[in-house]
């Protein structure tokens, strides 16, 4: 298409007709994405409490969150779901992709099983896990139903341990799905190579290990950046399991905005606290990006 | 700014709403079967005031969805004609400066003779009145269960100490003592009964409400603080979490004994078919009996646009008022008129206690604001004692001391 020359009018209608149909979206996107993340930094420094004020109040409102320690304990929580959840998921999503790699029968119908819990909504999820690992509903009844009365999994209550139980519904859901990208990479592996190691002596777990994944770097990167943003904006799973629970031990820095700014009439600092996730989301980004787009400048 | 607040909220909201002359348009979240029978009620009164109703329902966490609602409205300078907004919220509200007032009706009829003056200060922004009350609820009622105490032969404690007595008798019986539910306002609700009960009305009203440091942090509190954790050994492993019309339904299917609770937990056992007295008891939360806690509903009235508008507004706020609507929604609702001198005559046993107690204790100056329910302080505020109870109530490695300094230190936050 680029390399045709038409006559003047049709290069103008060519040139500007792209820039045109994109124009809605991008003023859109502009505004409704970009703009309301300026219009919340303002709002951090200012005094808001139960609606907008804009009356200019420094650092207070970063400060107030530092103090905070329910911040801290959401940030906390974060660190340890997001480093589990990403590692745990990223770790059993491979093990499945690899596993269903080796040709097995029916591989299709094996895809759908493990592929199924994304196509849950973490808010389905959260409530099932919740029946599940409540100790009088669930694992802990039904072991001592079956006469191991000395069984204990009380997680979910466990105002130390309740994080915990968060990451591992987080792991059910979203390893079929990393197993899934990982299959489409591994699928997309030249054959020749692995045939090439096979008759080189190479061990099959030595192939992945050394040949395989390996090649699969961008699969790698691409999983890292969806789980990583999940971890981030997960609200919708903490919500539903453990509601934060018990007390706040279960916190992560999106309820805790959510109820800063929503419910507690303390507008600025949920402002804050947004802003302080968007920093650690550009902090993970803003290096990807960077390597990404100098890689392809150079290659 | 003015401008770009305008335009980025108009644009933010999904329907555009346009305001005509004398529509009523209420904010509620009455959408359980009850609540929605007084809501037509209150719509019948206004239509025959040549008013149209026009609902603005919005359903599910407790308030919190219409609270996001009316920010947008409010924020898009289209606020509804009235509001649930109720406690210290009608104060954050009025400083926001879209509050009207409805001192002309309130004159009219009296409301300053009709209202306790607690309940009057509450309904008041800058000493006018901007918002009319709906119902109370007495929050420091004990359910029980008496069925269960027979079996313990346990007696209906009236004191703190003879509730542990009972509760122990209980768990000797092999009956869960105390139906509890884990969520934070459900810590704070019991909390400050517990407080109301070891301190007294002035110590909670200094504490709680007047939120004094000294008191926070003082003996009294600790010691309160160390009751409110003796309970814990009587619930169950499951509470964390629990919604609070599923501990009820414990004491209801005689799984438990006992709960501590508003009485809005009555609604529950009258919809089981129990009866109050025979099936069921609701006694006051031991060493609470000559107090009493409030929890008001209000709608808290806007600024709006024109007279026509206004007018609405004020018969809108004198329906609410009337006692006929007074009977016919807490009738419903489980709770009692705020208006005095009412006929108690068809309100069930509770009720009628209730009635009586709010008159005693308004008389005494003994009736105190729920700071659990949102009457007492700001919700920052209230969120930060939250907090603090539930990481108390779930921590067992923090003492009822570094608990005491917690709450001092949560008071300040404004």
């Amino acid at each position: 298409m680029t390399s045709y020359n038409g006559p003047a009018h049709y290069g103008f209608a060519e040139r500007w007709l792209p820039r045109l149909v994109l124009a809605p979206s991008l003023v859109l996107t502009v505004v409704f994405v970009y703009g309301f993340i300026l219009w919340n930094g303002y709002l951090s420094f200012t005094r808001s409490r139960l609606l907008p004020n804009y009356e200019w109040v420094g650092t207070a409102q970063y400060l107030a969150l530092f103090e905070n320690e329910r911040w801290w304990v959401a940030v906390h929580n974060l660190v340890i779901f997001g480093g589990l959840f990403i590692g745990g998921a990223m770790a059993m999503g491979i093990l499945l992709a690899v596993l269903l790699d080796q040709k097995v029968r029916q591989e299709g119908a094996l895809r759908t099983i493990y592929l199924y819990p994304m196509a849950l909504s973490f808010i389905v999820t959260g409530t099932a896990w919740k029946w599940m690992l409540n100790p009088g509903l669930g694992l802990e009844k039904l072991m001592h139903d079956w006469g191991f009365t000395n069984f204990t999994f009380d997680w979910l209550v466990n105002p130390d341990m309740s994080i915990y139980t968060v990451v591992i519904a987080g792991i059910w859901q979203s390893s079929g799905f990393v197993m899934a990208l990982f299959l489409a990479g591994l699928r997309g592996i030249d054959d020749s190579i692995i045939k090439a190691a096979q008759i080189d002596g190479a061990s099959l777990p030595r192939i992945y290990w050394k040949i395989v994944l390996p090649a699969l770097r961008p699969v790698f990167f691409s999983t890292l950046m969806i789980l990583a943003h999940i971890a981030i904006k997960s609200f919708d799973l903490v919500m539903a399991l453990t509601g934060g629970g018990p007390g706040f031990s279960s916190d992560v820095p999106a309820t805790f905005m959510y109820s800063m700014a929503f419910t507690r009439g303390q507008m600025g600092v949920g402002a804050a606290s947004a802003t302080m996730m968007l920093m650690t989301v550009a902090a993970i980004v803003v290096p990807y990006l960077y390597s990404e787009l100098r890689g392809s400048r150079h290659g | 700014m003015q401008v770009l607040r305008t335009t980025l909220c108009a644009a933010a909201m999904a329907a555009a709403f346009t305001a005509h002359a004398a529509e009523v348009e209420v904010l509620h979240w009455w959408t359980s079967g009850g609540e929605a029978k007084a809501a037509a009620e209150l719509k019948k009164m206004l239509e025959a005031k040549g008013h149209k109703w026009k609902d603005f329902a919005v359903a599910g966490g407790a308030g919190e969805n219409a609270m996001t609602a009316l920010k947008t409205r409010v924020v898009s300078g289209n606020p509804p004609t009235a509001a649930q907004i109720k406690g210290p919220a009608i104060q954050e509200w009025g400083e926001e400066g879209v509050l009207a007032s409805i001192d002309d009706v309130a004159k009219k009829e009296g409301w300053d003779k009709l209202l306790p003056p607690v309940v009057a200060n509450v309904m008041k922004y800058k000493g006018s009145y901007v918002a009319v009350p709906v119902n109370v609820h007495r929050v420091n009622w004990l359910w029980v269960n008496p069925e269960l105490l027979k079996k313990a032969k346990a007696k209906v404690p009236t004191t703190l100490d003879e509730f542990f007595a009972t509760a122990e008798a209980l768990k000797k019986a092999g009956v869960q003592p105390v139906a509890y539910g884990g969520q934070p306002w459900q810590d704070a609700t019991v909390f400050e009964s517990v407080v109301l009960g070891v301190g007294g009305v002035d110590f909670y009203r200094k504490s709680l409400v007047q939120l004094d440091q000294n008191s926070l942090k003082s003996p009294t509190m600790v010691k309160a603080l160390e009751t409110f954790k003796r309970i814990k050994p009587y619930t169950d492993k499951n509470a964390p979490g629990r919604e609070w019309n599923l501990a009820t339904a414990m004491v209801i299917n005689g799984k438990a004994a006992m709960q501590f609770m508003g009485d809005w937990a009555k609604g529950e056992f009258l919809a089981a078919g129990k009866v109050p007295g025979k099936d069921f008891l609701c006694v006051a939360v031991p060493g609470t009996a000559t107090a009493f806690t409030f929890n008001i509903d209000s709608f808290a009235m806007f600024k709006l646009p024109n007279k026509d508008a206004e007018k609405g507004e004020k018969d809108f706020a004198s329906a609410v008022m009337s006692p006929q609507f007074q009977e016919v929604f807490n009738l419903n609702k489980g709770s009692i008129p705020v208006r005095a001198g009412m006929n108690m005559a068809k309100f069930d046993a509770c009720g009628q206690q209730s009635a009586k107690d709010f008159a005693a204790a308004s008389q005494k100056s003994a009736l105190v604001p729920s700071m659990a329910h949102g009457m007492a302080v700001h919700s920052a505020t209230q969120g930060a004692i939250y907090d603090v109870v539930s990481q108390f109530w779930n921590d067992d490695r923090m003492s009822a001391r570094q608990a005491a300094d917690k709450l001092a230190a949560a008071a300040k936050v404004r």
